[in-house]
């Protein structure tokens, strides 16, 4: 028997959804697809899709060349469709790293001078470490769909009325 | 609801080691006693008592949930065998209960709950799996790719029950971390999982910053993984954990949520049937698939139903004492209004 594993696209995917049964309401699921997230997103958006505390997981759809960021902390960058570079700079302004408390990353206003440390090319599947204190850019060449492993900040988006059955 | 809270929260823990009775004449197997607790098998079921109750389960989805609640060390709240048996993590210490979180057993106040030491009551859980575990059973494989644990005493299975979950510190692939997963570490491509591309990205660090830059493929990892319903912990960031695992058939237990958790659908499709975590009165059913978010709020119990092996993304708080902060009611149990 072959199989097929089915994975999701922004021009292919198929929603499913909360059906309630007893005395609550769908709302409290939170459910969304990213892939209809990313479809109506303008790209490099970082949309919050979940949320536990000040942790989150965005949702970004990637087309082109993103800003330069930069974050005090790691963040993880999830590839779940399209292929994408993700650049990195070792800022030679110490300065430029967000303070050490300061959740979620900054957007740089341009490629900052430094180190070049180097880059990662990846396709769906595949997850990137942003590594804490390296800016970095992703360039995709391709449309495509990233989920970022981050804390709330200054680029997040929250829009759960949009984009949340309810 | 409050009154009971706290009598529960007044619970003695008891440390006294389990027993173990010699294997029973006909099917070979130990029984097992832990505080007023006794386990016995047979050759089709688990039978379980407490001074209230008897309570019969299949051995094989006994053995399922059992495995499970032993290999994530009690996990995070709620472990529901069934509507009846579970146990709860208070981390450091563990209640093992008959019908506490059963509306009709509450009403009819026929259930029970003690409070074990940890490695008091993990030490029972491990020889209790180690003897009822025949050769041809393993509890972490889907159905369709294990025998039975039906019949007599048969041998055993130590290397499966003993399987260890692989958990990254900071990100897989990083040396000195969790490693990626190959045929030379003894993880093939799954057979549900033939046609998931293998690749893996191409890191090209600059002399200087080798061992800094770092990525891996995902999915090639989920498709290799040997055990399903079982999270790995792939990446950490502060509190912030991604536990991906292969799901394959249904969860074996129904997992009571002491805080919010999340799920991302990566691949096919899961079904889950949400209950009320105290009454197990049914409140929804959420069908994810491919792409699908949903949170699971910090007040329900789950479990998942995957007709073909699927990945899903689990993402869970690492923050301790979250759950205190939860009971507390310090905490909504969703966690984002609109
Ligand atoms: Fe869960």
């Amino acid at each position: 028997m072959s199989v097929t594993t089915v994975f999701g696209s922004i021009d292919n995917y198929d929603k499913g959804g909360v059906e309630i049964t007893g005395n609550e309401e769908a709302r409290d699921y939170l459910f969304s697809n990213m892939f209809e997230v990313a479809g109506n997103a303008a790209p490099w958006e970082r949309i919050v899709i979940a949320k536990n505390l000040e942790n989150t997981i965005e949702c970004i759809r990637a087309e082109g060349d993103s800003p330069w960021y930069i974050c005090s902390h790691d963040e993880t960058a999830l590839l779940m469709q399209g292929k994408m570079e993700a650049h990195f700079i070792k800022p030679a302004d110490s300065g430029l790293a967000p303070a050490e408390d300061k959740e979620g990353s900054v957007r740089l206003s341009g490629r900052p001078e430094g180190q070049v440390m180097g880059h990662v090319k990846a396709s769906r599947g595949h997850m990137v470490l942003l590594p804490a204190g390296a800016a970095y850019q992703f360039r995709a060449g391709e449309l495509g769909v990233i989920l970022l492993q981050t804390l709330l900040g200054d680029e997040s988006i929250q829009k759960w009325a949009e984009i949340c059955q309810h | 609801m409050a009154a009971t809270a706290e009598q529960i929260n007044e619970l003695p823990v008891l440390t006294e080691a389990h027993r173990e009775s010699a294997p029973h004449p006909v099917t070979g197997y130990k029984g097992f006693e832990i505080g007023s607790f006794k386990f016995q098998r047979d050759e089709y079921f688990a039978r379980i008592q407490c001074p209230t109750a008897t309570h019969v389960m299949d051995v094989e989805n006994f053995l399922r949930s059992m495995v499970r609640d032993v290999a994530w060390g009690f996990f995070y709240g709620w472990v529901n065998f069934d509507e009846v048996f579970g146990t709860v993590n208070n981390y450091g210490s563990v209640d093992v209960f008959m019908g506490a979180y059963n509306q009709g057993y509450k009403d009819s106040g026929t259930d029970f709950t003690e409070r074990f030491e940890t490695e008091v009551l993990l030490a029972c859980f491990k020889s209790l799996l180690s003897d009822w575990t025949n050769a041809c059973f393993n509890p972490f494989a889907a159905p369709l790719e294990t025998g039975s644990a039906r019949g007599p005493k048969n041998g055993s299975n130590d290397e499966a029950v003993n399987f260890q979950r692989e958990l990254a510190d900071r990100f897989v692939s990083l040396p000195g971390d969790s490693p990626v997963r190959s045929d030379e570490n003894g993880r093939s491509v799954n057979r549900q999982f033939a046609d998931v591309d293998q690749s893996e990205p191409e890191v090209h660090a600059e002399p200087g910053f080798e061992g800094q830059l770092a990525g891996f493929s995902l999915f090639r990892y989920l498709s290799r993984s040997p055990v399903t319903w079982n999270p790995s912990i792939v990446s950490v960031v502060r509190s912030s954990a991604y536990c991906p695992t292969s799901e394959e058939h249904i969860l074996p237990v129904d997992h009571g949520n002491d805080r919010v958790e999340w799920f991302i659908q990566m691949s096919d499709e899961i079904t889950w049937r949400v209950a009320d975590k105290n009454t197990a009165a049914p409140m929804s059913v959420v069908t994810m698939k491919a792409g699908d978010v949903s949170c699971m709020p910090a007040d329900i119990r789950h479990r998942g139903y995957s007709p073909k092996r699927s990945m899903l993304l689990v993402w869970e708080n690492l923050t301790p004492g979250l759950e205190i902060r939860y009971a507390k009611g310090e905490l909504p149990p969703v966690p984002a209004s609109f």
